[in-house]
């Protein structure tokens, strides 16, 4: 078959521009399957080697305060494995040169030997020696924040005494991948610091010589872990525990799994979405592709070729198209993929990458666009084989018009001749110009969901931080404090005002549903934080019972408004009481429930008291106000709105942005591989007859009009309904990826509407200007001598 | 029988009705036609008289809507895809109006994607020897003038050694001097290989070079006629 085989080489090189366009939306596609797929399991791989290696407990609790020798009776609790005892403390810092509040949490080690559970993963220098008390071991993003390195000090105001803190190594920790400051709701690493420091140092400046207050603990593997967090909380009431509780409710975890879990919907969502339409491209192109060879498929049968062997020069043609865009896809796929990966584990800080490539991935993302391509060449190429040789040699009859309904509807008068037949071929061919519509319409979708993450993250930000939480700063105390502390904060220079609250840990309880969280209480007259409901209007906690989050009511504790739910207090007395669901608050970020102050007060029996306050304060005077909070040793922390807001951008934003952006990059490939296909294709099915009107005395401009005058209308037909598609799917989106962390509401900018029709119109232009290209060199006299 | 040649068609009663666009169109109206072996046909038919149809159900391009043809022993009417396959792979060679050649494949190519799926047949350049074109072997189609194209077409369909060869308007496309070479090409291989030749064309001066004339009109065979002497192509003008 070696002519055969020529034949296939020398018309795939003719028609490489076609050829490439095709390949580029397989490899569109299935890069952005390898992407997505491969980058989220390399990150689950990543973590869950970083947890094996390095030991991450099963499960934790904090408590006031228990002698070392309990330690034993812990680790004789049914189901538990390994205990490890520490001491935790918040602690203030200042950074020379840093003129900010800095806060940090210590977190002793063992002196003797490597901790048992949490290890730390050295980055540099070296853990605290026993003998030297003052030694700390800091974590790498606060190190790289502040440009701190071993050899360094920082000063640590411990019980209002100022001690200089001799950083002697740099390190990561499965237990702080995400490191949260109490209070935030965002990472902020330039103010917030994890230090590890020897034990016997830690317990006696804090006073803690010889007992613990915090304990992380591993699982038997048939354990079952609500079994054993009940008696570990009843092992531990009696010395003030605050309730433990597994890996799922850990802070970091949590919110590393949430984020993964949230790439994960997106990685789930878009390549399909992609593969979908990649497929459908193929499909469609190569059914066109094939239709338009129908001459000489029944030129090579009349020489007696027989079915399947036109078939398969046919198929292989379509082959080799599809294969050379999968390996291209493969290709980028994987590189672009490790570089993501790359990027995510530096963003997490995980110690070293594992980089997976499962085989299934590669071969569903390849098999899907082979079929996709097959289908649509041996849809094509039946109904060619179909005809007799006769029939496949002569030109198509001509088919059948009618008077569009446009045409029926205005004045004759209104439309020229050539936009009738643009409206008759359209009409005439509904199917397949609503497919050509359809990729446009889904083009538009695919770029209006990338720049979709960037809106819904400034509305988040937005309702947040202008609706709800307005106060410049937020105070953490140590411990409860009176309400005389709201006072002594309102009367700092430079505090505009002050209000208080109240934070307490609990445990939402309804039917068999459960969540830990907590409860919130604001004043009455609250105005610096208040809550929003769903119409963003702000609303007052109502003087008795419990409002909760949206999300927190409706998914996942699955209450109404009127609903009862018991609410177990994990800390003080630990009182469990049955409270009324007063309604539901809107929340973009995080959740809670909200009480009025008093009533959670009541309910506490502890007095009048906060754990914190909002604070509003003269801008002017910010570095005084900062100055008098870090003298106070109640002052646990203390949060800056601007801050979370920078930080914000700074980190979880640009992953996002990271992936939107090579999402938009493979988006308008598609669109452009969808517009100009289409054209393309036009033109090799209307050459003949646009060749006809130029003998004719039409111009060339007038032509063009008549190919280029239909591609343009599909288009704009196309991007009408892309609106509507790109809605649908950035809906589709936000369901998937919304959490308790965060939701994502549906805002779609009419800047996300343009930049979709913009990319796909851009498509549109450069096609038809290729088109128009190859009409102005058309050979009259060529193309009309090939037949009758 | 016709001089005693035995016929290799034998077609009885063929109609044809086919529809296009919306208009129903009777090519053939019951024709009955024979071809024997050796001899060289002319059709002859002004255009829509359905002489291409006939041909192309001869050729096995086309079913008929009702009566049987007969190639040989092959009832063609009664055929499966893979019979008619078969006959058209080794016993038919087809020139077309339009040639109808492989852009893609240059002359040479053009001939042998024939002579590779043959049973016995010439090599490519023998064939394109026939129709003195050695010198422009190597040439893709667009390089070649409409005669020569017709020539290429001439040597692809002749490669194969078919029994039968069915021209349909080989000359239709070109002027009278390239048109009297490519009759020459078909008479030289009528002569040489004993190939049965129809022709079908509605240029009467053609017909001077056949054997026996089939004059076509309204889907029906109207007329016969019997030439005592065949004039050679040279002295064909039209």
């Amino acid at each position: 078959m070696r002519a055969l085989d020529r034949k296939r080489w020398r018309e795939l090189w003719q028609m490489r521009g076609q050829a490439a366009a095709i390949a580029l939306i397989i490899a569109s596609g299935v890069a952005t399957y390898i992407i997505s797929l491969s980058t989220i399991d390399s990150l689950k791989l990543t973590q869950a080697n970083y947890y094996q290696t390095n030991r991450f407990a099963d499960g934790f609790v904090s408590l006031k305060r228990a002698p070392l020798a309990l330690l034993e009776r812990v680790q004789s609790i049914e189901g538990l494995r390994e205990a490890e005892a520490r001491v935790r403390a918040q602690i203030n810092v200042e950074v020379p040169g840093f003129p900010d509040p800095v806060t940090g949490m210590l977190v002793s080690v063992p002196e003797e030997r490597v901790s048992l559970l949490n290890q730390l993963h050295m980055v540099r220098g070296r853990r605290p020696a026993p003998d030297r008390p003052w030694e700390v071991v800091i974590n790498e993003a606060f190190a790289e924040a502040q440009s701190l390195a071993p050899g360094d000090e920082i000063i640590g105001i411990i019980n209002g005494r100022r001690e200089d803190l001799a950083i002697v190594g740099i390190a990561l920790s499965p237990e702080f991948i995400y490191q949260i400051r109490p209070g935030d709701i965002f990472p902020d690493y330039e103010r917030y610091a994890i230090m590890w420091m020897g034990y016997r140092g830690l317990s006696v400046a804090y006073d803690m010589d010889g007992a613990f207050n915090d304990l992380v603990f591993t699982l038997n593997r048939d354990a079952e872990p609500a079994a054993v967090i009940e008696r570990v909380d009843a092992l531990l009431e009696t010395y003030g525990g605050q309730g433990a509780y597994t890996r799922k409710d850990q802070l970091s975890h949590r919110y590393i799994t949430q984020e993964i879990v949230g790439l994960e919907a997106m990685a789930r969502i878009f390549p399909v979405i992609f593969l979908a339409f990649a497929a459908f491209l193929i499909n469609f192109v190569t059914n066109r592709l094939i239709h338009s060879e129908r001459d000489q498929i029944g030129v090579l049968k009349a020489f007696g070729y027989d079915n399947l062997t036109v078939g398969l020069h046919y198929v292989s043609v379509v082959l080799i198209i599809v294969l050379a865009g999968a390996v291209v896809g493969i290709g980028f796929g994987t590189w672009a993929a490790r570089g993501l990966t790359g990027l995510y584990i530096e963003f997490f800080r995980f110690p070293r990458l594992d980089y997976v490539l499962r085989p299934d991935v590669l071969i569903v993302g390849v098999l899907v666009t082979l079929v996709a391509g097959l289908a649509g060449t041996l849809h094509a190429f039946r109904s060619a084989v179909r005809l007799s040789p006769a029939e496949a040699m002569r030109p198509e009859t001509p088919p059948v018009y009618h008077r569009s309904l446009v045409e029926r509807v205005l004045a004759r008068q209104l439309l020229d001749q050539p936009s009738r037949m643009i409206l008759r071929h359209i009409g005439r061919a509904p199917v397949k110009s609503a497919l050509t519509a359809l990729g446009v319409a889904l083009s538009t979708g695919l770029v209006m969901s990338g720049n979709f993450q960037e809106d819904a993250v400034d509305y988040m930000m937005w309702s947040h931080f202008t609706l709800a939480a307005r106060e410049d700063l937020t105070v953490t105390f140590n411990e409860l404090a009176g309400d005389e502390a709201v006072f002594e904060l309102a009367a700092l220079p430079g505090v505009l005002r002050a209000e208080g609250m109240r934070a307490v840990p609990v445990r939402f309880r309804y039917g068999n549903r459960s969540y830990r969280s907590a409860i919130q209480g604001y004043g009455p007259d609250a105005e610096l934080h208040r809550l929003v409901d769903a119409s963003q209007d702000p609303i007052r906690p109502p003087p008795a019972g419990l409002v909760l989050t949206s999300y927190l009511g409706e998914e996942i504790l699955g209450v109404r408004p009127g609903d009862t739910v018991t609410v177990e207090v994990l800390t003080g007395r630990r009182p469990v009481i049955d409270v009324p669901v007063a309604g539901f608050v809107d929340e973009y970020i995080g959740i809670s429930g909200y009480m009025e102050l008093e009533s959670l007060n009541r309910i506490m029996r502890e007095g009048h008291v906060v754990t914190g306050g909002f604070l509003a304060i003269d801008s002017a005077e910010q570095p005084r106000v900062f100055d008098e909070l870090m003298r106070r040793p109640g002052v646990a922390a203390i949060a800056m709105r601007s801050q979370s807001i920078e930080s914000f951008y700074e980190s979880f934003a640009e992953t996002i942005l990271i992936f939107t952006f090579v999402n938009t990059l493979l988006a308008g490939t598609i669109a452009f591989g969808a517009v100009y296909n289409s054209a393309r294709i036009a033109l090799a099915e209307r050459s003949r007859e646009l060749a006809s009107l130029r003998v004719l005395g039409f111009t060339r401009g007038e032509i063009a009009y008549i190919l280029v005058g239909e591609l343009m209308l599909l288009v704009v037909i196309g991007i009408g309904f892309g609106f509507f598609v790109g809605r649908g799917i950035c809906a589709l989106f936000a369901e998937a990826i919304s959490s308790d962390i965060y939701r994502v509401p549906l805002v779609l900018e009419p800047s996300t509407y343009t930049s979709g029709a913009a990319v796909v119109l851009a498509s549109g232009v450069i096609s038809s200007m290729v088109i128009k290209r190859r009409l102005d060199r058309l050979d009259l006299v060529q193309v009309l001598k090939t037949r009758e | 029988m016709n001089d005693g040649h035995e016929a290799i068609f034998v077609a009885h009663d063929l109609t044809k009705v086919y529809r296009v666009g919306e208009v129903e169109v009777h090519a053939l109206r019951g024709v009955d036609v024979q071809l024997f072996a050796g001899e060289f046909l002319v059709l002859l038919g002004a255009s829509g008289s359905g002489k291409s149809t006939l041909l192309n159900i001869l050729g096995g391009l086309d079913t008929p809507t009702a009566g049987t043809v007969r190639f040989d022993d092959i009832d063609l009417t009664g055929a499966s895809e893979a019979e008619l396959t078969e006959y058209r792979r080794h016993s038919v060679g087809f020139v077309f109006q339009f040639y109808n050649l492989i852009p893609s494949l240059t002359a040479r190519e053009n001939v042998s994607i024939v002579t590779e799926i043959a049973r016995e047949p010439m090599a490519p350049e023998e064939a394109l020897g026939m129709v003195d074109l050695q010198e422009r072997m190597d040439h893709f189609p667009a390089q070649l003038s409409g005669g020569e194209q017709q020539r290429v077409a001439i040597a692809r369909a002749i490669a194969k050694r078919p029994r039968v060869l069915l021209c349909d308007e080989p000359t239709g496309a070109l002027d009278s001097q390239t048109g009297v070479r490519v009759l020459q090409a078909l008479a030289r291989v009528n002569e040489e290989y004993g190939t049965a030749t129809a022709v079908i064309t509605h240029n009467a001066s053609i017909a001077d070079m056949a054997d026996r004339v089939l004059f076509m009109s309204d889907g029906r065979i109207s007329g016969e006629r019997r030439n005592d002497e065949r004039k050679p192509p040279t002295e064909i003008t039209w």
